[in-house]
């Protein structure tokens, strides 16, 4: 469904390639991990699929094909009509995700309100449902909320419903649970793992929080100085990682008997 | 939002009673701004003449009346031409970037390089001078390149902002996005610059017309009765006295209702 081809991005007057040849492919209802250290070229990756790369500032080569459309090189006017629709997109964190001045309800409906033209009834009725499809209480009162009278883990809920409210292809999520803290952390990946179920929405999850990542994503790829250095099945890539890059980042998963840091 | 601030309600409240008056002296004055011998020459400030009378015995305070409408209809009318062309160009140049914007700045710091009131006065001479429309104009030109640089700022600051960033993730329209989801977060830093603007406005008027090259008679401006007050300050110096309190008290009570403003952007 989502396939990047060889994907090279370099920003101007950088000597290094932030994104030094990457491929990956994203299955119907697959939920990837795409791991790595800060400026490992994992959130490069993911502004290319979104389509939030700053074109005039870098060079890029390579496709990155959704359902056979190729985002990389695709002009505005169409990029604008994909954005929204069929990818839906999640930040790190919610307290800036969401305009301020905005009710939590019309911000939900945005991507209806721009790529449909139900009327306002109609469109209040599905936010409401995609609100309550992410387990917001009490949806009529937050509905009405501003941003500021939210918690932060409700903000994300109610992000993940206006990305998910047209029901797109892909959900691209930018370490979403990392500003949260552990309870609301995990309640939000159960969440996520429910839609994937229910409604069958591919997912790129973005993450240097390999625990995260080992309870939600079927298949991993790990990503290092622009590269994709392994990539497999979950349970595999944890249990016997290959690359020494690999076998470190999971050393250095703190557990119960064993604090965090190189092995 | 809350506004339960001190200064925004002095200063709407006295901005509410100055505009009160103000637009009262379109309709109706208690003499004849015009009229030669209303009174005595020279009188004093009297329950007959609250602010005395002038050298034709005309009553000063009929002619502040209208001289503040003058002034506000300039001042306002200025304003509008600055704000709507300066905080358009800001809007654009900050959201879309580029070398347009890279131009345009430079550009607007080499007119910030001349003081505003000799870009005014040479304005003011190659258009038609002692012509209301032409101190409108002249004004509202010189007041762009402000409201210009303001405006960019506050869009600029914004563009990389996530929620801007999840708009337009969700495909929305740059148009759109400048005024659906920026014009609203960027008013609290807007607002206050429409306010100072004004009272700039007002001031500049005043002075275009106390120097003589701004609205001529039979208009009366604030301005231009100062610099006939000067004449006679003092023979009746409530005709400078009343004149340069209402140019205060406009200045004053506007800059308050800013002020109040402006301390409000903490709450957001």
């Amino acid at each position: 469904m989502l396939d990047i081809q060889d994907l090279h991005v370099r920003f101007l007057g950088r000597e290094r390639e932030a994104v030094a040849g990457v491929s990956l492919s994203i299955g119907e209802g697959e939920i990837v991990g795409l791991v790595g250290e800060s400026g490992s070229g994992k959130t490069v990756t993911a502004m290319s699929v979104a389509g939030l790369l700053p074109r005039k500032q870098c060079d890029y080569s390579g496709k990155i094909l959704l359902d056979g459309t190729d985002l990389l090189h695709a002009d505005r006017e169409s990029l604008r009509k994909i954005q929204g629709r069929d990818i839906g997109v999640v930040f790190q964190e919610p307290q800036t995700s969401l305009d301020p001045l905005m009710k939590i309800g019309p911000q939900v409906e945005e991507v209806l309100r721009i790529h449909t033209r139900l009327d306002r009834a109609e469109r209040r009725r599905l936010a409401v449902e995609a609100m309550a499809a992410v387990e917001l209480p009490e949806v009529e009162a937050v509905y009405k909320k501003y941003p500021h009278q939210l918690s932060g883990g409700m903000l994300q809920r109610a992000m993940i419903a206006a990305a998910v409210i047209a029901k797109p292809k892909l959900l691209l999520l930018d370490e979403p649970t990392t500003a949260l803290d552990v309870t609301i952390q995990a309640q939000i990946i159960e969440l996520l793992k429910k839609l994937n179920r229910e409604s069958g929405v591919s997912m790129l999850f973005i993450s240097h929080d390999l625990n995260v990542v080992r309870k939600l994503c079927g298949r991993v790829a790990v990503m290092q100085r622009g590269l994709l250095v392994e990539e497999g099945e979950a349970q595999e890539v944890f249990r016997h990682p290959r690359h020494p890059y690999t076998q470190r980042l999971i050393a250095a998963i703190p557990t119960r008997t064993r604090k965090g840091g190189e092995a | 939002m809350k506004r339960g601030n001190g200064f925004f309600i002095a200063g709407l409240a006295l901005t509410c009673l100055l505009a009160a008056l103000i637009l009262l002296g379109f309709f109706w004055t208690p003499y004849d701004p015009n009229a030669m011998a209303a009174g005595p020459k020279f009188s004093a400030p009297s329950p007959a003449h609250w602010m005395g009378t002038d050298n034709f015995g005309r009553d000063i305070f009929s002619r502040v009346l209208q001289g503040a409408g003058t002034t506000a209809v300039i001042a306002l009318a200025t304003l509008a031409i600055g704000a709507v062309c300066g905080c358009l160009t800001g809007a654009l140049t900050g959201y879309f970037g580029g070398p347009v914007d890279e131009l345009l700045m430079r550009l607007n710091d080499g007119l910030t390089a001349f003081p505003s009131i000799l870009l005014a006065l040479v304005m003011i001479s190659i258009l038609e001078p002692g012509k209301k429309r032409s101190v409108i104009l002249a004004l509202g030109l010189v007041f762009i390149p402000g409201f210009a640089r303001v405006t960019r700022t506050a869009f600029a600051s914004l563009r990389d902002v996530n929620y801007i960033k999840s708009a337009r993730l969700m495909g929305a329209s740059g148009p759109r996005i400048l005024a659906v989801h920026m014009l609203p977060n960027t008013l609290p830093v807007l607002l206050p610059a429409l306010t100072i603007g004004f009272n700039n406005a007002v001031l500049a008027e005043a002075s275009m017309s106390f120097l003589g090259i701004g609205v001529t008679p039979p208009d009366a401006s604030l301005g231009y009765m100062l610099s006939e007050a000067q004449g006679m300050l003092f023979a009746a110096p409530w005709y400078a006295g009343g004149t340069g309190l209402v140019i205060v008290l406009m200045v004053f009570s506007v800059g308050l209702l800013g002020e109040g403003l402006r301390r409000d952007r903490g709450v957001l």
